[in-house]
């Protein structure tokens, strides 16, 4: 497998290190219900046949955390996004609504 | 060499080298071949046939193929260190000098005693592997397995280290074709032709596929003279990379292919600094599988004899080697590529004495050319069997009309068919297609970016694959943004393809083998779809048909085609097994390359490592790192010894250790305080500037993820420091925080493990040597440099420093860091100017007997499973803001007041020795698991004490100290009553650290 990183170009799978579900978020820890969300956000995950986000690490590379939309049935990749790009977009969504 | 060397070499044919002689020796029997010749080619010149005895019968086997498929002329290969078992004569490249050896024979290859093993084939029948060895359970080891393993099995492998090197290198291309006969050339030529980059691999050490192997015309000219043009051509053009002796041996995601080089294996052995092998990764925009086709054989009685062979290979020893198979020779087809061998027979002078094709009509050219030859013909007729032993004598006949007929051959040509090599077209889960006017499974649906051409997608005639390869290049250069065009297709002569699907005769007398690997035979596949595996997996396993080295590229079509008509099922209804890398053998040295031994990981060496070498330390590795253990004198026979010796050291002078390898980060930016305070369970934003501070980070499920120090160099600038294993994943979790978590927060992380060599100084002498290190006027008092100050200074002279007063060990102490480079000036300038204070160096044993007299947690407590509160650390934990962890530590089970806390413990006999891993409990409990109170994780015998102490996990610690309860080693048989204590056995006020 080949991911192009953002910043590096397309690079081997062994450079790049697999966390897990990039579509899930770190919960409020100021929530009410932050106990059960955590709960689910930390052991709760989906094992999709289809595109998933996933978060790889860049680690032979630029250490940047990379959003990676993967088909799991055919290791496709169709898009690549820095990690931090994407954060910033939701950081910035929420407080915008609020 | 007497005349009757290589009698069975025809003049005038083949593309050997015939100026070049080489010798070799088959079973200590010196032969002659030509430069050009496989080990196969080279022994059938000599009259060689059989060449080996079989996995489970010890039945004599010959040559088959002349390829990569073959699955019986299996052959161990040179000595010694060198030895390689299973090697296929069919492809191993003659050189001068070539040891080969038959395998699987005793006492040998003509006379062999296993051989009654044939006689016990009910016991080695299909599932033998699970049937016959399941009771008694005892018997397995001591007689079973060791039967099994005399009895079955092939080749040895050496029992010495591979004394030869391997490579692994990268290649990237546009266009990647595998396989170089008539489709993979023009394919590679009508892309090369464009400008893109092409790289065209062949297994083989010639190029050129079956264009060598027959008697064709192309353009005008012999086949092999248009092969030895168009390579001219490739190997003229710079963006053309040629990979003779190279076998693609898998397809992987993204357009990346494994492949290994056999760079010299046609050697004796490999010029000095040459690797045997080369395993490639080759990235490919674009791939074309153009791998040929595999003739399948027909299923008949004793069809494994040697002197049964391929037509396809008869073809290859004619033409491409120029060696003549057999002296009278009977073909046996289903189809017009088989029969039409007759041909290259007869130009070769080997007397066709019968032309047998399961079809009741043969095309009119051929029967004509079988008569004029003289042949007998037996259309609609069948071989039942082969007569013969150790080299077929002669062919038992089945005519249209059911009589039988003996004649007498040494050459069984056979042809079933043909399977294209499609196997790489499915390694990525890719499903063949059957084709029933083909009678063959071909390509379906291909991953992105490959196409497949010529037989290999089942077009099977010289023009077909000539018009494929070409137009499968060009659009595989114009798909990748190329200006191609395919390029004129070159004129050939004509041939007919049809064919009739047969698999099997059913009629046979004697044992019809399907998978000559692993002998398994008809009547196996039929015993196997009687008792319930019908499926084609279950067959598969059931009966390890096509599971052996050779992957069943010459049996598991024929085996599913009989299963299927034991079911009645059609062959595509019965499926088809998965193929899976590697397409045929890749030796684990190619695999491994240059990691082996201690290259298998990098040794990370501190800047003073040459220095503590000198010194006679004794080195462990902690991660990849090598650190100084202990530092024994000569005069000290027992580690222990040292290690007292260096403790004492530094609790009564001055030490000096080497912690360059703890995990080192910058952590910069106006929100640095606030990311930090988010990361760890305590307060870091309100550290003052100049101060450190220890602190602890759990994971988002609440479990402690490792331990260091922050210290704070400005406002904006922290320094935090990982334990030595956690270094690498403390800042992958610090990016991913910054990246991913809080994107928001200005902060920048920078690792610099490697950029500090840092040293504890420690012990009551402590601030006497720093004060000698440090540069003037800086004040090592206690009053200007207390306890968990922090400053940046310089030190030895203008050297760029940092000095921090932290104490792992108890007592007074300093680490003070300088940039790598000088680390071992530095360590050299500690020891010199501390000779008088009587200083010593210490190693990371010593470190963690002191860290466990203060009752410090390290790895045996931080294991993964252990939180802040169990570890001791809850009243550190921060309740006035959030960090990861938190929110999960707070779950009830982690905050059960049962669950397992630190304690310390220490005999109630003060001589007797604690051991780690032994379990608590009560003093009047009975040792069973169900009353475990928890368990001992790290011992020590403390000098400082004067006895063993211990640290570990108890149930309820706080309200049983001074309790009195069992510490139970049932693996050592230890029973030791200990008493449970505070952790900190030394100075538990602390006030060693604050002079
Ligand atoms: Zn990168």
């Amino acid at each position: 497998m080949r991911i192009s990183c953002p910043h590096c170009g397309e690079r081997a799978l062994d450079e790049f290190s697999y966390l897990g579900d990039a579509s899930v978020t770190r919960p409020d820890p100021a929530a009410a219900d932050a106990a059960d969300a955590f709960y689910t956000y930390a052991y709760e995950r989906r094992n999709i046949a289809g595109p998933t986000q996933e978060l790889w690490y860049h680690q032979a590379g630029c250490h940047a955390w990379l959003v990676v939309t993967r088909d799991t049935r055919t290791h496709e990749i169709s898009d690549v996004k820095a990690a931090q790009d994407v954060a910033l977009e939701r950081v910035n969504s929420t407080t915008g609504a609020a | 060499m007497t005349s009757e060397n290589q009698a069975f070499r025809l003049a005038g044919r083949g593309v050997v080298d015939r100026s070049k002689t080489f010798s070799f020796t088959f079973d200590g029997i010196p032969y002659e071949g030509f430069a050009g010749d496989t080990l196969a080619s080279a022994l059938l010149a000599n009259g060689v046939h059989l060449v080996g005895r079989s996995f489970k019968y010890h039945r004599p086997r010959g040559i088959l193929t002349s390829g990569s498929e073959d699955p019986s002329a299996l052959v161990e290969l040179r000595t010694g260190a060198r030895r390689e078992p299973n090697t296929k004569a069919t492809v191993t490249e003659l050189y001068d000098g070539l040891e080969a050896t038959s395998q699987n024979r005793f006492p040998s290859l003509r006379f062999d005693f296993l051989a009654v093993n044939s006689l016990l084939s009910p016991v080695f029948s299909a599932g033998f592997y699970y049937k016959t060895f399941m009771w008694p359970a005892s018997f397995w080891e001591k007689l079973y397995e060791p039967m099994i393993r005399r009895a079955a099995g092939l080749g040895r492998a050496a029992m010495e280290e591979d004394p030869d090197s391997y490579d692994k290198a990268n290649a990237f291309c546009d266009v990647l074709v595998v396989g170089s006969g008539a489709a993979g050339l023009m394919a590679a030529i009508s892309a090369a032709r464009s400008g893109a980059r092409v790289i065209l691999a062949d297994e083989s050490f010639a190029f050129g596929g079956r264009l060598l192997a027959e008697n064709r015309t192309i353009d005008g000219i012999n086949s092999a003279a248009w092969v030895k043009a168009a390579i001219g051509e490739l190997s003229s053009l710079s963006n053309v990379r040629l990979l003779p002796r190279t076998t693609i041996f898998g397809a992987y995601d993204g357009g990346t292919y494994g492949a290994v080089e056999r760079v010299a294996d046609h050697l004796v052995k490999p010029a000095p600094g040459q690797p045997r092998q080369r395993l490639w990764r080759i990235v490919a925009k674009r791939t074309i599988v153009a791998q040929g086709a595999t003739e399948r054989p027909i299923v008949f009685g004793n069809n494994d004899r040697p002197g049964v062979m391929l037509a396809s290979a008869a073809r290859s020893y004619i033409n491409r080697y120029g060696v003549a198979p057999g002296r009278t020779a009977v073909v046996f087809s289903s189809n017009d590529d088989g029969a039409a061998t007759i041909n290259d027979l007869a130009n070769a002078g080997i007397s066709v004495a019968a032309l047998v094709d399961a079809r009741p009509a043969l095309p009119d050219a051929i029967t004509a050319r079988a008569e004029a030859l003289g042949a007998r013909i037996f259309a609609g007729g069948v071989v039942s069997d082969a007569i013969g032993g150790s080299r077929v004598k002669g062919a038992c006949i089945i005519d249209a009309s059911g009589a039988t007929h003996t004649l007498s051959c040494d050459l069984i040509i056979v042809s079933g068919g043909f399977n294209p090599n499609m196997q790489m077209t499915t390694h990525l889960g890719g499903r063949p297609q059957w084709r029933d006017d083909l009678a063959a499974f071909v390509p379906g649906a291909m991953p992105k970016g490959m196409t497949a051409a010529g037989a290999a997608n089942g077009s099977f005639s010289l023009a077909s694959c000539l018009a494929e390869g070409a137009r499968a290049g060009s659009a595989a250069a114009a798909d990748v943004g190329f200006d191609a065009k395919p390029i004129a297709i070159p004129a050939s002569d004509e041939e007919s393809n049809g064919i009739s699907a047969f698999w099997h005769v059913d009629r046979a007398k004697h044992k019809a083998f399907v998978d000559l690997q692993n002998d398994v035979t008809a009547a196996d596949v039929a015993l196997a779809q009687r008792e319930g595996f019908s499926a084609v997996e279950h067959l598969k396993r059931y009966t390890t048909l096509g599971m052996a080295t050779d992957q069943g590229r010459t049996s598991s079509v024929n085996g599913l085609a009989i299963l299927a008509q034991l079911t009645g099922k059609t062959i595509p209804a019965t499926g088809i097994t998965t193929a899976r890398p590697p397409y045929s053998p890749v030796s684990l040295g190619a695999l491994a390359g240059e990691h082996r031994g201690k290259h298998f990981k990098p040794t990370r060496l501190t800047p003073s490592h040459n220095w503590a070498k000198e010194q006679g330390a004794v080195f462990v590795e902690a991660g990849l790192w090598l650190r100084a253990l202990y530092f024994p004198k000569p005069f000290e026979t027992d580690a222990q010894t040292t290690v007292i010796r260096e403790v004492n050291g530094v609790r009564n002078g001055v030490g000096v250790c080497d912690v360059s390898t703890l995990g080192k980060v910058e952590v910069h930016g106006p929100d640095a305080g606030k990311f930090l305070d988010r990361l760890y369970i305590n307060m870091m934003s309100t550290l003052a500037v100049g101060r450190a501070r220890y602190g602890a980070m759990l994971r988002e499920d609440g479990i402690m993820m490792d331990d260091g120090t922050a210290a704070r160099f400005a406002e904006d600038r922290y320094f935090v420091t990982t334990t030595t294993v956690n270094a690498i994943k403390v800042v992958q979790h610090m990016e991913l925080c910054k990246q991913w978590h809080w994107p928001d927060l200005d902060v920048q992380i920078v690792p610099s493990t490697d950029q500090w060599a840092q040293y504890a100084v420690a012990g009551p002498r402590a601030r006497d040597l720093i004060a000698r290190i440090v540069d003037k006027p800086f004040d090592v008092s206690n009053a200007a440099f207390p306890y968990m100050a922090v400053a940046e200074l310089t030190a030895l002279g203008g050297i760029k420093a940092r000095l921090y007063r932290l104490s792992f060990s108890g007592e007074l102490a300093y680490e003070i860091a300088v940039p790598a480079r000088h680390g071992e000036l530095l360590m050299r300038t500690l020891m010199e100017k501390g000779q008088d204070l009587g200083v010593i160096p210490y190693g990371t044993e010593a470190l963690g007997v002191m860290r466990i007299e203060k009752g410090h947690v390290g790895g045996p407590e931080l294991n993964g499973t252990t939180t802040a509160a169990d570890v001791g650390l809850g009243k550190m934990a921060s309740k006035k803001k959030d960090y990861i962890g938190r929110v999960l530590a707070e779950r009830p089970g982690l905050t059960n007041p049962d669950r397992p806390r630190l304690a310390g413990f220490r005999p109630v006999d003060r001589a007797a020795r604690l051991r780690s891993g032994a379990h608590f409990v009560g003093r009047n409990t009975e040792p069973v698991a169900a009353n475990a109170l928890g368990h001992m994780t790290s011992v020590a015998y403390s000098p400082s004490l004067g006895h063993w102490v211990g640290l570990g996990f108890l149930s309820g610690a706080e309200t049983r100290m001074g309790e009195i309860i069992r510490a139970y080693d049932p693996v050592r048989g230890e029973d030791t009553l200990v008493e449970v204590v505070s952790p900190t056995f030394y100075d538990s006020e602390g006030a060693r650290l604050r002079v």
